[in-house]
């Protein structure tokens, strides 16, 4: 052992204490000194290892009974259960088994392995330098010489990747039209539905306090990019007393004697916009608590968004359905750099 | 077998396994191979099992995972629901939410798997960030393990993508709206951000092409990295051989411990089966992610209490706990650094401050040694409260990041919670740090305390002349060692400015900034007892201890 020519102690009082070396006394454990504890912890080893045993033909008898695919739900959640069950004592039982041994009945005193210095000798750094030069004189590119191989061939392997990459990540994007981030699939006279079902909306079925999830009329008939619509167009129709919704200058006419239409996107990282208040008219997106107040413009009263929801401009039709005026007058959801040009 | 010649009779089974081993050995070396691995020590210390967890649930992972691929389809073409769950039949989904469903309520074991492969997936980011920390606190990631440290945190990282990319793919509604939450932060990047979140959605939001592109990513790109650095991290473990905590007979030049064969073959191996056999259990008794209780992603949709996996909080409490007034716009351009600092300044300089840690600490220690001996934490005090503020400040945001649900269950205002937080995560990690500094101090002084004047052992003694003391007992070389084994690095001074010629030296500032750093580091410190201090130490009780023989006790008790 490395550590017998240390001497612990000794009457000179020296600038450090020095190391007393591993400890010598071993505390020998039950099994080690009785054999009848020996055979004990063997007997639970093998028990253990009995146990998986055990679990292996729980989990096997599980899968067997199994009663999934019906209309049963206890099935599925029995199965999950004496399956995953018979799992855990099947691993468990090897693994409490084999650390028990080790902990039992393996030898248990310390070794020491040395360590080497991770840095290579001298000679074999030197010999490196060696072999590296040789074989740059063998290229005939050595220090300072054959420039134009070298440039050359540095610019090929740098560029070359441009190759592969320059079209992979140009197919990436599909189009890159980020200018349809601008506009939604609202126009002028489309009428409002609900969503989910798909009714009209008229605007003397919308009682006070009531809430609508809203899309544009003709949006679920659409053949492709019904999602990324639905992602930008859905809005939601509240209606509150006309004495409590105060109008935003220029956008007198677009409210309807107290109904209202606003992007359900927040504009902080856009979820949907979900719980209303009736009371406060505050609008609360559950995904990071931006707080909007609908009566007042949809303005944020608490959270970390920063920008009002965007305004549906809403009238009614000849026969009483609510319809848009237009599209928002603004990208709706999260900000983005080129958001205002 | 033939040229084996006076060997003694063998066993069939022995003589297979010879044969076999012959075989493979004239092939490969793997005999010199085996020599070098059977008996390999490593030390034993229950921290050392952290990183296993790690590593076992990652296979645990990739077995269920790879039984789930066979039952998962990656595509977002709709169709309505037929199967066996009556809650959703008839409404439009995706085949990939369709196949989550049938694999969770029609394949025997589904449900199983897929709660198993979850649970593993939590506990893998758990255990990451736990080693982590493990690393951190006893300093294991001095030199030479700068390297591995990367490695190591390389893996964090891709332990969050993993664990994000696999979440997102049922295409329920909380999942979309966590991808939902990634584009709007991507969107908020100046110049590309647009450009990066069509790149990635392959067009607008939620476009066709995410789900199959975060499968791919899922089942092969990150699993593929993940296995590739794992192979590299641990081929680093062997090669530097592991680190140990002081004790008699540890050194910087040895390593002391049990060997891989058996010991640690039975102890590590049977690790992976508890490991396995935990998350098993898990998975079997505790639901988790119950898709078919949020429905298929619809863009208009969303949850009270929406939350992300816990891997994810720190970012969406980060999100959460800003205020809204810090967007911009400048020349025309919308510059949201409302997003853009939670979203990734602050991860930016999170990371990035803990992947080069290594570094900025050896800037303060300027220690070019080789370090096998871990630090006790009490002993490297200002890292240790570093650590802790970092934690601390970590653990607000994930706290924020469940604002709503704290709020509802300690019935307090959500807004109030919010603001209390913002304070909170500045206060609270300068604190954390002072804190954290006083007691590593503190416990340092015990230790000297304990080394100068031993275990107090609450036996009371009387003199004749009516003096009271209680014996202590000295402490053993080996308990002694352990509090006295250790450097109480110093300040370092920067060289000085002017050089021989007295024109002002290139580096200076470095140098004087490492100074200062160093300073920072070990400006306070307790030094270890020297055989000196411990010397005088018992001198001062010497003439109590010689008048003990001539005075009898007259009172002896044992105090609790």
């Amino acid at each position: 052992m490395s550590t017998d020519d240390v001497t612990p102690g000794g009457g000179i009082v020296e600038d450090e204490f020095t190391d007393p070396g591993i400890p010598t006394h071993h505390r020998p454990r039950r099994a080690d000194v009785d054999p009848k504890a020996a055979k004990r912890a063997e007997l639970q080893v093998a028990a253990l290892f009995g146990v998986s045993v055990l679990g292996t033909v729980i989990a096997i008898w599980a899968y067997l009974t199994a009663d999934v695919g019906g209309d049963n739900i206890a099935g599925v959640r029995n199965t999950t259960m004496f399956l995953g069950v018979g799992l855990f004592l099947a691993m468990i039982g090897i693994g409490t088994g084999a650390i028990h041994w080790a902990k039992t009945l393996m030898r248990d005193h310390d070794i020491v392995e040395e360590r080497h210095h991770l840095r290579s000798s001298e000679e074999a750094r030197a010999g490196a330098v060696d072999n590296l030069k040789q074989g740059a004189r063998d290229s005939g590119i050595g220090i300072g010489r054959r420039g134009l191989l070298k440039g050359s061939l540095v610019t090929a392997l740098a560029i070359a990747p441009l190759s592969v990459l320059v079209p992979a990540v140009g197919n990436l994007g599909g189009d890159w039209n980020v200018s349809k981030l601008r506009n939604t699939m609202w126009r002028r006279g489309m009428r409002l539905a609900k969503d989910p079902g798909g009714g009209l909306i008229k605007a003397a079925d919308v009682t006070i306090g009531s809430v609508f999830q809203v899309i544009p009329d003709g949006l679920n008939e659409l053949e492709e990019g019904k999602l990324e619509e639905k992602a930008k167009a859905v809005v939601l129709l509240i209606r509150m007393n006309p004495e409590d919704l105060k109008v935003q200058p220029g956008r007198e006419d677009w409210s309807f004697d107290g109904i209202v239409a606003y992007s359900k996107i927040c504009t902080h990282v856009g979820c949907p916009v979900a719980l209303y208040e009736q009371q406060t008219h505050h609008l609360l997106c559950p995904c990071h608590q931006s707080t909007f107040d609908v009566a007042d413009g949809a303005k944020v009263v608490f959270g970390p968004a920063n920008r009002p929801l965007p305004q549906l401009p809403i009238a009614v039709d000849d026969e009483g359905y609510i319809i848009a005026k237009d599209d928002f007058n603004e990208p709706i959801g999260p900000s983005y750099w080129e958001r205002l040009k | 077998m033939s040229d084996v010649k006076a060997a003694p009779p063998v066993t069939g089974a022995k003589h297979a396994a010879g044969g076999t081993a012959n075989y493979l050995d004239e092939r490969t070396s793997i005999g010199a191979f085996t020599k070098f691995i059977a008996r390999k020590v490593f030390p034993d210390h229950w921290s050392f099992m952290l990183g296993e967890i790690a590593l076992y649930s990652f296979v645990v992972l990739l077995l269920s995972g790879v039984i789930l691929t066979a039952f998962f389809v990656p595509s977002i073409e709709p169709v309505v629901y037929d199967g066996s769950l009556a809650t959703m039949q008839g409404i439009e989904m995706s085949k990939a939410f369709e196949s989550t469903l049938r694999m969770s309520f029609e394949v025997p074991g589904g449900l199983l798997m897929r709660q198993i492969h979850h649970w593993a997936a939590l506990i893998f980011a758990a255990s990451i960030l736990t080693h982590m920390a493990r690393i951190f606190f006893t300093g294991a990631f001095r030199k030479p393990r700068e390297l591995n440290w990367l490695v190591g945190f390389t893996l964090m990282i891709l332990s969050l993508a993993a664990g994000f990319t696999g979440y997102s793919l049922p295409d329920d509604v909380l999942s979309g709206n966590g991808l939902r939450i990634i584009d709007g932060v991507i969107r908020s990047m100046p110049i590309l951000g647009s450009y990066i979140s069509y790149g990635l959605f392959g067009g607008e939001f939620p476009g066709e092409d995410l789900i199959p592109r975060l499968f791919t990513a899922h089942v092969l790109l990150v699993p593929a990295l993940i296995l590739g650095l794992i192979a590299l991290h641990l081929f680093l473990v062997f090669l530097q051989k592991h680190t140990q905590y002081p004790g008699g007979g540890r050194t910087d030049k040895n390593v002391v411990g049990f060997p891989l064969f058996p010991v640690y073959t039975a102890k590590a191996g049977g690790f992976f089966f508890v490991v396995f056999g935990v998350i098993a259990l898990l998975g079997a008794t505790l639901q988790i992610n119950p898709v078919w209780n949020y429905g298929p992603y619809d863009p208009s949709i969303i949850s009270a209490g929406t939350q992300p996996d816990w891997y994810m909080l720190f970012i969406d409490g980060a999100l959460r706990i800003m205020p809204g007034n810090l967007e911009y716009v400048i020349g025309g351009y919308t510059l949201s650094l409302n997003i853009l600092i939670p979203g990734v300044v602050v991860p930016g300089l999170f990371f990035g401050a803990l992947a080069l840690y290594p570094w900025i600490e050896a800037w303060a220690t300027g220690d070019r040694g080789e370090r096998h001996i871990l630090d006790r934490p009490r002993n490297a005090p200002v890292r240790t409260a570093l650590g802790v503020a970092a934690i601390t400040f970590y653990v607000v945001l994930v706290l924020e990041g469940s604002n709503d649900i704290v709020a509802n269950l300690f019935r307090l205002s959500i807004n109030d919670l919010t603001i209390m937080f913002r304070i909170a995560v500045f206060v609270l990690p300068v604190l954390a740090f002072i804190l954290t500094k006083r007691i590593a101090m503190g416990l340092q002084r015990k230790d000297r305390e304990l080394v100068l004047h031993g275990h107090e052992t609450g036996r009371i003694v009387r003199f004749d002349d009516g003096e009271y003391i209680e014996v202590h007992e000295p402490l053993n070389d080996q308990e002694r060692w352990v509090r006295v084994s250790y450097t109480a690095l110093k300040p370092r001074e920067p060289a000085p400015e002017l050089n021989v010629h007295g024109v002002r030296r290139k580096g200076y500032r470095w140098d004087r900034f490492k100074a200062a750093l160093s300073r920072f580091y070990f400006e306070d410190r307790v030094e270890p007892v020297t055989p000196a201090e411990l010397e005088e130490a018992q001198d001062h009780r010497a003439p109590v201890a010689e008048s003990e023989a001539p005075r009898p006790e007259v009172e002896k008790s044992t105090t609790s």
